[in-house]
């Protein structure tokens, strides 16, 4: 159905080349609006509409970017989208928006679209480039819906809202966990998920150099040996 | 009036840290903090760019962008409300404002620009500097204090950047699972930091 280019385009993004696990890319909204389902959902709904439309709009134009400037040209592009995806939220989900505060603004800077605005879509036709769009939109909302779930069931009972654990303050028998409704549980989360994501796919395991450090060579230490 | 700022500043610099309470200019923190040099380099140029900005982008939203704020330029413009181009405009200060400190310091100071130079571009996308900005326009700072906040922020994050760059230099001796090695333990590492940082919750000067 797809040609070759456009499929891997696709699907290397989901767990092979995932935005925020591999690229390391987009990690400020990921840990910073998942306290909650529902304002992540929208996250992941407004990042993927600016990055498809940027992606897309970028590639199009690709050949009339002179190089010097084309930082500031992508930046314009960008944060035109952001514009209207703001003015969009403010108009129809005006709770949500006020809820995800700058981090609307702050799609203008999110790496991933940056990143692939000047990874693939300088060097790609529109098509690739949509594709390439929607498998990292998809890549980076899978990480932030899964983080966002396990904070809102642990942390405060509930999915999008719903009640799911009933509280002991209601009568129920849950105690809510306190740790993971504040930042630091966002970190510990998402660095379980690279762990279990590379136990998976080994081949992501990073390799570190030998680095200078104070003039003396040290070398890496040595991988655990399997008992 | 002294202890109001010195009181934004404390809380700008450890409770409400850009970098560990609001996640932001994740992407370089995680990037530039392998070693102590790099990371007190591109710390200092947050700092820097952020005590700028903050300020410059504040004049902005005052003078020009805000609803009702061309009146000193022409009576009849009371009405005139540009606040949807909050983000560009901001953007484009930021990246033009990289553009020329880099000319300056390569102008003036060249030592410096050889410890910052590779830094200075990356930061016009980093999103500490925008948040700042951002953050400066929800709470409606004044002049005084966004320069206030723009200083104690780029210190805070500086901070956060360094103490984690020390971590991980010394974690290079350590021998964890295959698969946790490197980003995954730089994100365990970064959740305990952010522990420690909220010990400051609270504080009143």
């Amino acid at each position: 159905m797809l040609d070759k280019q456009s499929r891997s385009a696709l699907m290397d993004p989901l767990f092979d080349d995932n935005p925020i696990a591999k690229q390391v890319l987009g990690i400020c909204s990921a840990l910073a609006v998942t306290t909650l389902m529902a304002p992540s959902f929208v996250m992941c709904l407004a990042v993927t509409g600016v990055l498809v439309a940027s992606n897309v709009s970028i590639s199009l134009i690709r050949k009339w970017i002179p190089s010097s400037i084309r930082i500031i040209v992508q930046l314009t592009v960008i944060s035109s989208l952001v514009i209207i995806t703001d003015q969009l939220l403010k108009a129809y989900a005006y709770s949500v928006s006020r809820q995800l505060s700058v981090f609307v603004g702050l799609i203008i800077t999110n790496c991933i679209i940056m990143g692939r605005a000047e990874g693939f879509a300088m060097q790609n036709g529109p098509k690739a480039s949509f594709f390439d769009a929607v498998g990292n939109s998809v890549g980076y909302s899978l990480v932030l819906l899964f983080v966002a779930a396990f904070r809102e069931l642990f942390g405060s009972g509930s999915l999008f809202g719903i009640r799911i654990l009933p509280l002991v303050s209601d009568g129920g028998w849950y105690t809510p966990n306190g740790l993971m409704v504040l930042s630091p549980a966002a970190f510990f989360l998402i660095g379980g998920l690279i762990w279990a994501l590379r136990t998976w796919k080994p081949k992501q395991i990073e390799v570190e150099p030998v680095v200078e450090i104070d003039h003396a060579v040290v070398e890496p230490a040595q991988p655990r040996q399997a008992a | 009036m002294a202890s109001h700022y010195l009181s934004l500043f404390v809380r700008a610099v450890f409770v409400e840290n850009l970098a560990l309470a609001f996640f932001l200019g994740m992407c370089s923190y995680l990037a530039v903090s392998k070693r102590v040099k790099t990371a007190i380099g591109l710390g200092i140029a947050v700092t820097f760019v952020l005590t700028i900005t903050v300020p410059l982008n504040q004049l902005l939203l005052q003078r020009v962008l805000s609803e009702g704020s061309l009146t000193w330029l022409h009576p009849s413009l009371a009405t005139v409300d540009l606040s949807f181009l909050v983000f560009l405009s901001f953007i484009g200060t930021i990246a033009a404002l990289v553009q020329v400190v880099e000319m300056v310091i390569d102008r003036y100071a060249p030592a410096l620009y050889a410890a910052l130079g590779v830094f200075l571009p990356l930061i016009a996308v980093n999103c500490a500097i925008l948040g700042g900005s951002l953050f400066m326009a929800e709470r409606d700072y004044t002049f005084g204090e966004s320069v206030v906040f723009g200083a104690g922020g780029g210190i805070g994050w500086l901070l956060a950047v360094v103490a984690l760059a020390s971590v991980r230099e010394k974690l290079r001796y350590a021998n964890p699972p295959a698969a946790l090695r490197g980003l995954g333990l730089t994100f365990m590492v970064t959740g305990l930091l952010a522990i420690c940082f909220m010990a400051f919750a609270g504080i009143q000067l």
